[in-house]
């Protein structure tokens, strides 16, 4: 059986069990009209046992597939021939990939390859069959030894409510150290990669170095030939990008969160509130393509008018175009800041005589002030790791310049660019491509501990 | 009637209400109002009521939940103008200003009407700040030396200085709950109101801090006129002196505090104070 199927046959086992342990909690208990003498219900007796007829064998045949190909690998290995076990890693790889390959293959393929190969693939074929009904065999007799198991168990004071909570809690457990575990995952191979790249670049020639342009020689003799890793000019760009955006998004979206959170009606909140998450569904493409067609023509355009020199990629249209895409963000979370206020404080306010603004200035705002913070250092993030809209309005020249007006680069950009098309996955190029990633992960990560504890630091004060 | 359970005596159709007992007038009024209707949409919260709050004195406003004391309370200051679908009908009066009039502003009216709540509810700013917001919306204090005084002097006279003198510049919502409730009495003294709503201003409580807030009550209403709102009827036997009975909307009865408590007129009201529900 492959694994899929035999999923779906421990599954179905499981649910058998379930209504197994039903009845048989039910006969423990000395028939339906007993039930009350066990101390846990027969539907948690039931579940009991579906998690022990399910649990083991899945988490068995999960070991199982980790390391199944490993050691198939190495049984095949020993198989065969002295001279294919003495290949070095790499022509061992090739020769193991061609056998593979084989026992795929139609017997008229067979007849034209190498008869050791052949061999080998029978030899792989066989085994495979073996392991597939060894496993199948294994899960099987775990499911059902394991029911086997805890039945027998089975008494009127067995407190399967308590077991039943401990594995519940283990498998909630579980599925909470999965996202820790890829986050882990995550950083690990950026920075394994990182590291690499390090040995070959000084990382403060990387972290403080003014000219950005990745590429390295495949002669010595070639024009260009010395790459260029300072990453100040793709910081200063994404930064620079960043500020022209919060300085869209911050005061807009606060506006917009105070006006609908304490001005609106309830009528024209209702239509106002969807409106905006739909600019907050957009996909960032789009608002790319706005950017690059629409606005950066008009600020060109304009900027002409008033006599000045635009670039056609321009920071200024880039981060205007990213401020319009993170007001909804900004609105909505500065909108449950002030509504989380307890009403008490505004009615206190009001009940003073203070007008509604001078409430909302001096009393509202200051309470909310952490969600606030919050919602900025959360709309900073945002704003430092988007990408589509700066590779098509900003421009990909790593131009260190404090001028809007200028075509600046982002990290994002340069990681887009150094990994797309056909690259090499060694050289210096792609992989300060992990190690831009690297640094970018650093710093989302300090701005959103920083969003964290400052919200928790000033939470508990205002209730 | 006495063997009428709880619920009966409440939801009972038998007693008919038909206008208000008792004395509803006072001589010198503070604030008068005549005929009041509220409204929450098609619901109506309060039955054509009228009353007068006589100047210097305790009004203590007495009912089972839901009866529509605190709605009436809110309209005195119009707070119920926050709340969309609340209508108000009728004649509000404070010292013959029509306190729903088009040209009246709601924030002027709510600075000679003050209000403390239910919940002590001090802004997250620290107790000289909660003090001092009032006077520095209103403009109340020419320089920081007036503010100054301002504050000890509204702390003074709600009894909390001595507590606080040390701390002016601690948080005002480390304070206990009963110093709490007091600064937001200390908040609403220092715009020189003249008229003090409490909504149930002791529920939230314990039995020592209750009884330094009444006897706060007791002293506050030499310079303002007070409508009290609770729960309690001992409370509104010890610091009031007129008393309002609310049923379902309706002043049932009104009358001088003693009266009311010692040889009530209505049936419903009897009831309520000798306990037989509420």
């Amino acid at each position: 059986m492959t694994s899929s199927t035999l999923i779906f046959v421990v599954l179905f086992l499981a649910l058998f069990s379930y209504w197994y342990g039903i009845q048989r909690s039910i006969k423990v208990a000395g028939g339906a009209t007993q039930v009350k003498k066990l101390v846990s219900l027969p539907r948690q007796f039931g579940l009991l046992t579906a998690m022990w007829c399910g649990l083991p064998a899945l988490i068995f045949l999960l070991v199982w597939t980790f390391f199944e190909s490993t050691v198939i690998e190495a049984l095949l290995v020993q198989s065969l021939s002295v001279e294919v076990q003495q290949l070095d890693q790499s022509a061992l790889g090739l020769y193991l990939n061609d056998v593979r390959l084989l026992s795929d293959s139609s017997a008229e393929v067979l007849q034209k390859a190498d008869p050791d190969k052949v061999f080998a693939a029978e030899k792989l074929l066989e085994i495979n069959r073996d392991a597939a009904w060894l496993k199948s065999g294994l899960v099987l007799i775990l499911c059902l030894s394991c029911v086997a198991f805890i039945i027998s168990r089975f008494a009127v004071d067995f407190r399967a409510r308590v077991y039943l909570e401990k594995i519940i809690m283990r498998v909630l457990l579980a599925c909470s150290i999965i996202a820790i575990l890829t986050t882990v995952g995550i950083v690990m191979s950026v920075l394994f990669e990182s590291i690499q790249f390090f040995s070959s670049v000084p990382p403060w020639e990387f972290l403080f170095g003014l000219e950005w342009s990745p590429q390295m020689a495949l002669r010595a003799d070639q024009v260009g030939s010395s790459g260029a890793f300072g990453a100040v000019p793709l910081f200063a760009g994404t930064i620079l990008i960043t500020i022209i955006a919060m300085c869209m998004a911050v005061p807009v979206g606060l506006m917009t969160a105070i006006y609908l959170s304490q001005y609106a009606s309830e009528r024209l909140r209702s239509y106002a509130k969807p409106m905006l998450e739909v600019l907050a569904g957009i996909p960032t493409v789009v608002y790319g393509f706005f950017a690059a067609l629409t606005v950066a023509p008009f600020i060109r355009d304009t900027g002409e008018a008033l006599g000045l020199s635009v670039a056609s990629e321009s920071a200024l249209a880039a981060g205007l175009v990213m401020g319009v895409m993170i007001i909804p963000f900004v609105s909505s979370l500065s909108d449950d800041a002030i509504n989380a206020v307890p009403t008490a404080l505004k009615e206190g306010s009001l009940g003073m005589g203070a007008t509604q603004s001078e409430t909302i200035k001096q009393v509202l705002l200051p309470a909310a002030l952490p969600g606030i913070v919050g919602a900025f250092l959360l709309a900073v993030s945002r704003a430092v790791g988007e990408t589509m809209i700066v590779v098509m309005a900003a421009g990909m020249a790593a131009n260190l310049t404090a001028n809007p007006l200028d075509s600046v680069t982002t990290v994002t950009v340069q990681i887009v660019k150094l990994l797309t098309g056909d690259q090499e996955f060694n050289t210096p190029k792609t992989l300060a491509a992990f190690a831009l990633g690297l640094m970018l992960f650093v710093t989302t990560l300090a701005l959103n501990v920083a969003a964290l504890k400052v919200v928790r630091k000033y939470r508990e004060q205002y209730d | 009637m006495s063997d009428l359970s709880i619920t009966e005596a409440l939801t009972s159709d038998d007693i008919v209400i038909e206008g208000t007992v008792g004395t509803t007038t006072a001589e010198d009024a503070k604030m008068s109002m005549r005929n009041v209707n509220v409204f929450y949409g098609d619901k109506q919260a309060i039955k054509n009521v009228s009353l007068d709050l006589a100047r210097n004195q305790v009004t203590a406003l007495i009912g089972p939940s839901g009866c529509g004391k605190s709605t009436f309370l809110r309209c005195l200051n119009r707070m119920n103008d926050t709340i969309p679908i609340c209508r108000v009908e009728g004649e509000l009066k404070l010292e013959e200003q029509d306190i729903y009039a088009k040209k009246l502003d709601p924030v002027l009216l709510r600075a000679r009407v003050g209000m403390v709540f239910q919940k002590p509810n001090p802004f997250p700013k620290s107790i000289y700040d909660n003090v001092a917001y009032g006077p520095r919306i209103h403009g109340l204090a020419a320089n920081r030396a007036e503010l100054d005084e301002i504050v000890v002097s509204s702390l003074q006279k709600a009894g909390l200085f001595g507590e606080v003198k040390d701390r002016l510049d601690a948080p005002g919502t480390g304070l206990s709950g009963g110093q709490q409730q007091r600064l937001c009495i200390a908040r609403t003294i220092a715009v020189s109101p003249e008229v003090i709503l409490m909504d149930e201003p002791a529920s939230a409580l314990d039995p020592i801090a209750t009884a330094v807030i009444e006897e706060l009550i007791d002293e506050l209403k030499e310079k303002y006129t007070i409508a009290i709102v609770t729960h309690s009827m001992q409370q509104a036997a010890r610091v009031s002196q007129a008393t309002a009975y609310f049923h379902m909307g309706h002043l049932v009865e009104m009358g001088k505090t003693e009266q009311i408590f010692t040889n009530p007129t209505h049936e419903l009201t009897e009831n309520y104070i000798t306990g037989r529900f509420g």
